[in-house]
């Protein structure tokens, strides 16, 4: 085990998740007017329609394949009857689908960004270089995926990369896990990093605040002027 | 009965002339800032004409407000709850740039910086949103005036709803204008569309804003408000609403498109509703009896068992005083003449009209006829089916009655005042013959002609006790937000906290017309809003720099 390896799978992974963790925070208490999509939609809906959806829903299964692939050991689906070859079928079919969906419709989103005028021009800095990582850990995951399926059977992250993801959160953490991994592997969760480490300083914070509520909600909202504030000594209603 | 105050206003459609006045000074109080450009709080619109944004009447095609569902229940037209998170990432019913317009500006340095020549250099216009160089082809009121008229005006939804009764002929036909704001409803179907929860109703005054800290930018409100009051500023990313000048009406003044009318066309007062009975009356089965259901919400301010109501749900004596005072409440039901706009679109709304009687009384004068002979006005009325049938489309969801009603009584209070003015006896059959007394139409008379400022608008205070962000203080204006204009924050332009929408140069108006001092408010923070500007002192930015001698500001 190198130092290296100390570094990237156990000192970077944690500065990450402070980093995403308070970043939210801090985001959420001082800057909630800047907390929003900045769709663009306005300017240019006709390619936004095809790939924004795209992308959206495709990333949402991809996250769920990751929440599968990572947070359930192995041993579980096992014990459920899941057999390897089986959940290995599942996963690079789902995923392959979901992750050409995500990427087709990035390519699009980044395509329209650059070409319409105004949509290039609402374009900051810090949205650039989120798309820039997104895109590479996008691409990264996928090309790990490929490859590894194409130069053989394909690769059990779930005895390595699964518990060395877990071992972060239980506090145990195992660089040794990762260390052995593919570098095409290695590079993804290095640029994964990357982008949770910016991830509450971008446009991204949308993720976490989407709007599941509305579900349950009643229909028309009231509020009082006086919510933001109680009262003061003195200012009381009078009655 | 859960009873509720609602702000609400009245338009005399007879009176506007059409000059923007209001447009203009709203936009320089609320929307005078990058990301706003193309947004109107208050726009003009002269009927018929297709509207702005263009054809924003159309619920066929936007899919505004709310629709009966086959049991009978309300539904956002545009798609429930599911539907609405599924089309989150592409909302296919947004409007684009260019159903408002795309806003522009001059190359005015061409102007200086163009060499010595033969020609004139000229300013091209450029575009505020790409940068580039545009063509100018659509604007907020395009169709000014009936500009474009044969091509522009069939394309009227509201216009294509009537004409297969009848052509239209445009040099006899009609013409108005149509002043439009947030109507600010009773059922809002922009609140309802809000993933986020961001746009609220507030209980004290019904005023319906948006949050500009929990808005997210998901833009379903825009889809779902069927007047197309809810817009979205690109720059921020967030969406932003007329605020029926809230910090204005707080302490009592008028809402400024009202203040500054030429027409004096505005009335603001209170109206009481029953907030338990708005659901069932906006799901009322048919679009004809909705005009009715609506006036059943509200409740008689008069009525002692509503003020008692009125005050086990915690409104206070002057607000049920102003209620009874109220110019929309008698303009809606003592003399019976203000009509809700769009009522099938089910969201209750709370900018009432009158409608205009000068289409008829110019196509009487037209043909030769005296215009103001009360015969001649109510048969006019009863034959003229091009202007009552779209009134009709506009106020009444297609009901001629309640506005051939409402003309009857403008025309025969004309009439009947005609007389007194030119020293005829009172003639009480003219008032009879539309339901009201001789002294009920010198009473409207009064309301509708003469009425002073404070007759016209009788605003309640906001209470001080319920809400101590209203000290007139800096340190507690009823936006408390700490920072600055929120455009310069670490995240981009669009970052930061929210500028305090407008209360800055409200108090900064305060303190200059009483304050003695001639130099600048401390917080107008650089910007200057010419309407504000009252000739004291010398704010940076209005004014080149001092170069030497001058003091220091
Ligand atoms: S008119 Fe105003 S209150 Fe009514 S739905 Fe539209 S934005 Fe909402
Ligand atoms: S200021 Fe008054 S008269 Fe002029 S357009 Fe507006 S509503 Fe009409």
């Amino acid at each position: 085990m190198s130092a290296l390896d100390v570094v990237l799978w156990v000192a970077v992974p944690y500065v990450a998740i402070a980093v995403f963790v308070l970043g939210h925070v801090w985001r959420y208490r001082y800057d909630k007017f800047g907390w929003t999509t900045r769709s663009s939609q306005m300017y240019e809906s006709r390619l936004l329609r095809i790939g924004s959806p795209l992308f959206h829903f495709g990333i949402l299964v991809v996250l769920l394949g990751h929440i599968g692939g990572l947070v359930i050991p192995k041993s579980w689906t096992e014990a459920a009857g899941v057999s390897e070859t089986a959940y290995h079928a599942t996963a690079v079919a789902l995923g392959t689908v979901a992750g050409v969906a995500t990427l087709g419709g990035l390519a699009i989103l980044i395509y329209r960004r650059r070409t319409v005028g105004p949509v290039f021009s609402a374009t900051t800095r810090n949205d650039k270089l989120m798309y820039v990582l997104l895109a590479l850990t996008i691409v990264l995951g996928l090309a790990a995926t490929v490859v590894a399926n194409l130069a053989g059977g394909g690769y059990d992250y779930r005895t390595t990369i699964s518990p060395w993801f877990r071992s972060i959160f239980y506090l145990r953490p195992d660089p040794d896990l990762m260390a052995g991994a593919p570098p095409l592997f290695q590079l993804h969760a290095i640029s994964a990093m990357a982008l949770f480490a910016i991830w509450p300083f971008t446009r991204l914070v949308h993720m976490l605040t989407a709007p599941l509520g509305y579900l349950t909600r009643p229909y028309i909202v009231y509020r009082s002027r006086d919510e933001r504030r109680a009262p003061r000594r003195g200012w009381e209603p009078s009655r | 009965m859960r009873v509720m105050a609602q702000l609400a206003m009245v338009m005399n459609l007879d009176k506007c002339i059409g000059c923007h006045t209001c447009s203009v000074t709203c936009k320089q109080a609320w929307t005078n800032r990058a990301g706003t450009e193309y947004v109107w709080f208050n726009n003009v619109e002269t009927r018929p004409g297709q509207g702005y944004p263009r054809t924003y009447q159309d619920q066929e095609r936007w899919k505004g407000g709310w629709e009966l569902n086959r049991r009978g229940r309300l539904r956002l037209r545009a798609g429930g709850r599911l539907k609405k998170l599924l089309t989150i990432f592409a909302n296919p019913l947004m409007p684009s740039i260019q159903d408002y317009y795309e806003p522009w500006t001059y190359d005015y340095d061409r102007l200086f910086s163009a060499p010595v020549g033969e020609d004139t250099p000229v300013a091209r216009p450029r575009s505020l949103i790409s940068g580039e160089p545009t063509k100018i082809s659509w604007s907020a009121n395009w169709d000014d005036n009936l500009a474009g008229g044969p091509e522009l005006a069939p394309s009227d939804p509201v216009l294509r709803k009537v004409s297969d009764q009848v052509r239209l002929e445009f040099e006899r036909a009609f013409m108005f204008y149509l002043p439009r704001i947030c109507e600010h409803c009773l059922n809002p179907s922009c609140v309802a569309s809000c993933p986020s929860g961001a746009l609220y109703k507030r209980t004290e005054d019904g005023i319906v804003l948006v949050d500009q800290d929990r808005c997210r930018g998901w833009r379903m409100c825009v889809t779902g408000c069927p007047y197309k009051k809810v817009y979205f500023n690109h720059r921020t990313g967030k969406a932003e609403k007329c605020t029926f000048c809230f910090p204005r009406v707080e302490v009592g003044i008028p809402t400024v498109c009202s203040e500054t009318c030429v027409g004096r066309l505005r009335y603001i007062g209170l109206v009481l509703y029953d907030a338990d009975r708005v659901a069932e009356a906006a799901a009322t089965p048919d679009e004809k009896d909705l005009y009715e259901a609506q006036k059943s919400v509200l409740l008689d301010p008069h009525d002692p068992r509503v003020q008692a109501a009125a005050r086990a749900s915690g409104i206070q004596e002057d607000w049920l005083e102003a209620a009874r005072r109220s110019p929309v409440y008698s303009l809606i039901f003592d003399y019976g003449v203000a009509l809700p706009l769009h009522p099938e679109y089910r969201t209750m709304p709370m900018v009432w009209y009158i409608p205009p009687l000068s289409p008829v009384v110019d196509v009487l004068t037209g043909t030769g006829n005296d215009g103001e002979d009360a015969g001649n006005l109510f048969g006019a009325i009863d034959s003229l089916r091009i202007p009552i049938g779209y009134l009709a489309e506009l106020f009444t969801a297609g009901d001629p009655e309640p506005v051939r009603l409402v003309l009857r009584r403008l025309a025969a209070m004309r009439s009947y005042m005609r007389r007194i003015n030119l020293g005829q006896d009172r003639d009480e059959s003219i008032a009879a013959a539309v339901g009201m007394s001789g002294r009920q139409v010198e009473d409207m008379h009064r309301l509708l002609a003469l009425a002073p400022y404070d007759e016209r608008y009788v605003i309640p205070r906001a209470h001080a006790e319920q809400g101590a962000q209203l000290e007139e203080l800096a340190t507690g204006c009823s936006l408390d937000y700490e920072g600055g204009p929120g455009m310069a924050g670490p995240f981009g332009e669009a970052s930061g906290r929210a500028a305090p929408i407008a209360v800055e140069s409200f108090h900064a108006l305060r303190e200059r017309q009483s304050g003695e001092e001639l130099e600048e408010a401390p917080d107008l923070r650089g910007r200057i809003n010419l309407l504000n500007w009252d000739g004291k002192g010398t704010p940076e930015g209005l004014f080149p720099p001092r170069r030497n001698g001058g003091e220091e500001k």
